[in-house]
């Protein structure tokens, strides 16, 4: 694959993981993810691993994670983004001016208009687009280092937004944009179990149609056990994911105010679940495209190679310039779809939206084992590193650790994990 | 006498005042194997690059079958048939060899997405023919040795119905009985009616796989000679001295 695969058709060692093809450095950051979440339970006398917190923890990632995907592509391109929070704060003025002034007043559609929505929503993404575009203009062909070009517009993006709502809170968000914000905005108990299901049925058929694949061409599969297992595995992560989330119980108060909206009577004993958010619904969907695109696409494979050896990618034809432009134009698109999120889940645009996200989005691609040497990264990974970075985060203030330490225990993780991944790294090489 | 494969015509480039390549011609038949020599510098890999696109001549003309073409990038070279084995190994280290073989010129399922099983499989099978040792296919060609990286390389040029090769000193980095295995490889592709340009240092190498030698020093040809009519010291001697050998003039 083009991420680093655990070694394989190797000497007669075939220990379970390699049977099930599973990326022991995936394994190793779940273990870690596993520890952390059990000692900060252990902390909070269990408050950390309720319903409640995992809801939460969820919402507050999504923003950082779906950046967090686009950072993957520029770094193992051996690029930097340090203008995603800037840009972030762009798109959400922009489209914060475009659903409280532009639309509703200048153009008269009125407060609530059903159009409001999708077209502040494309105007973001649009803006978002061109921006990044021009990043990686800037850095393709003009051969400016992407780390002053980004620098730049870490000054010039936030401030434009600035410019832009001249440095107003503007809100109230339209209330179909509100939805992308999390607790606003979910599926409810019935359809989260239908996306569940959808999700893990597809997520079975990809392995079946995998694995068909590779019987078509006579390579060797995995045994059938490890295929059941690491079916049931999915499974089970997908529904026990979506069972969390719909046992988060809404108050009865919020409840009422819901049935009196629609003009009813909420029955005595009623209770209902939140269920999955939009908004990690909206991840989901980033992730599997993102993952789709890095492994499945000539794009994510261009993208790849240009990381491992630009000269070579460039020697096979591709057009490395203008794949440069590309994924700098993503990364500014996702940059406005966190816009979305973010603004969404504080239900108002302010000037400081998005501040140091740069750093966040930065250190969850290297927490997940993307190397800034460039070639190497996982779309996954960056997710669990966001998931990391959140949790450690939100689980030292339940704590109630002292803000400094905080963030002096964020940083020390973050040299950590690239220290081990370096460590691991130096083994695989003495072994290959 | 038919117009040669290639013919490369008074090329010229310059870097910064320096004239790494000046007023160069050599041309290279089909089924026939030309030696590029000179010392470290003394212009070979510049002029191939243009031929392969990765550089642009300031002067001169390029022919293929005689007729007169642009080579602006690779893109074209690839387009012209022409593929290259570079003394660098231009491979992805992190991408597997089937990646790197089909590099830039990925197959595609019907639903627009790369093929990696077909690609493998097509790799398998080239592999069998070029290097039947080859087992490392799902690792990343970091993971390969010096002559496991270059049967990729060459795997990639060959496996495009290449019609011009040009090979940048493709033993450098091998040990002997790989070095045997590249030469076996050449002679099988010149048998096909390739043709292939050779940068090489090795004399020995040269005398036994190049049917005709062009030298080059300071950027300039010295002079081409059949590899039959000279000996070991008169190439030496063009390559040093940058004279002719008296029988060949």
């Amino acid at each position: 694959m083009t991420d680093t695969a655990p070694p394989q058709e190797k000497s007669g060692k075939r220990g379970l993981l390699v049977t099930l093809e599973i990326d022991s450095r995936l394994l190793g950051m779940i273990g870690a993810f596993v520890l952390l979440c059990l000692a900060f339970n252990f902390a909070t006398d269990g408050r950390f691993l309720t319903p409640r917190n995992i809801f939460n923890l969820s919402i507050q990632t999504v923003s950082v994670a779906i950046m967090a995907t686009g950072m993957v592509f520029v770094i193992v391109m051996r690029h930097i983004d340090l203008s995603v929070g800037a840009l972030l704060a762009f798109c959400s003025a922009t489209m914060g001016v475009m659903q409280v002034w532009v639309l509703p007043q200048t153009l008269g559609l009125g407060i609530g208009h059903p159009l409001i929505a999708p077209i502040t929503i494309v105007v973001g993404l649009i803006a978002g687009t061109l921006v990044g575009a021009a990043n990686g203009w800037l850095i393709g062909y003009q051969r400016i280092p992407a780390f002053i070009v980004t620098l730049g517009g870490l000054l010039i993006w936030r401030n434009f937004g600035w410019y832009e709502s001249s440095g107003q809170t503007l809100g109230p968000l339209d209330s179909t944009i509100l939805n992308f914000g999390g607790i606003d905005g979910t599926l409810g108990e019935t359809l989260s179990w239908v996306v569940g299901v959808l999700a893990a049925a597809s997520a079975v058929w990809a392995l079946w149609r995998a694995r068909a694949n590779k019987v078509h061409h006579g390579f060797p599969v995995k045994p059938m056990w490890a295929e059941v297992a690491l079916a049931g595995l999915t499974i089970a992560s997908v529904m026990g994911f979506v069972w969390l989330l719909n046992s988060y119980q809404m108050p009865v108060a919020r409840m009422k105010r819901m049935f009196e909206a629609r003009g009813e009577v909420m029955p005595e004993g009623f209770t209902a679940g939140y269920g999955l958010p939009i908004s990690v619904l909206l991840l989901i969907v980033v992730v599997v495209a993102m993952t789709v695109v890095a492994r499945r696409t000539r794009f994510g494979r261009y993208i790849f190679a240009a990381g491992g050896n630009p000269d070579a990618a460039e020697l096979s034809g591709i057009n490395t310039r203008m794949l440069t432009v590309k994924v700098f134009a993503l990364m500014g698109f996702l940059c406005a779809l966190s816009a979305v999120v973010a603004q969404a889940r504080q239900t108002y645009h302010t000037n400081d939206i998005g501040t140091l996200d740069e750093l966040r989005v930065i250190a969850a691609a290297v927490i997940g084992g993307t190397a800034l040497a460039g070639g190497i990264g996982t779309i996954y990974g960056a997710i669990l590193g966001a998931i990391i970075m959140q949790s450690l985060q939100s689980g030292m203030a339940m704590v109630g650790v002292d803000a400094p330490f905080q963030n002096i225990v964020v940083g020390l993780v973050l040299v950590l994990a690239v220290w081990i991944d370096i460590q691991y790294r130096k083994r695989l090489g003495e072994k290959i | 006498m038919t117009a040669p494969l290639v013919e490369l015509r008074n090329v010229s480039i310059a870097f910064g005042g320096i004239k790494a390549v000046d007023h160069v011609t050599v041309d290279l038949h089909p089924g026939e194997v030309v030696g590029l020599l000179g010392h470290n510098g003394a212009g070979k890999s510049t002029l191939i690059k243009c031929l392969s696109g990765a550089y642009q001549a300031d002067a001169g003309e390029i022919f293929i079958d005689g007729e007169k073409v642009e080579i602006k990038n690779p893109r074209d070279a690839r387009a012209l048939n022409i593929e290259t084995i570079y003394q660098t190994l231009a491979l992805a280290d992190n991408l597997d060899a089937a990646s790197n073989l089909f590099l830039g010129r990925e197959l595609i399922t019907p639903m627009g997405f790369v093929d990696d099983a077909a690609m493998e499989a097509e790799t398998r099978k080239i592999m069998g023919r070029l290097n039947p040792n080859f087992r490392k296919f799902k690792e990343p060609v970091k993971a390969l040795s010096g002559g496991q990286r270059q049967s990729v390389a060459i795997a990639r040029a060959v496996y495009f119905n290449a019609r011009i090769l040009i090979m940048d000193e493709p033993t450098a980095a091998l040990g002997p009985q790989e070095t045997q295995m590249v030469a076996e490889l050449i002679q099988e592709l010149k048998a096909q009616g390739l043709g292939i340009f050779l940068i090489e240092h090795d004399i020995h190498n040269v005398m036994k796989l190049c049917d005709r030698a062009s030298v080059m020093k300071n950027g300039q040809l010295v002079g081409t000679v059949d590899v039959k009519d000279v000996t070991d010291e008169d190439i030496l001697g063009m390559i040093i001295l940058g004279k002719m050998p008296d029988r060949a003039r």
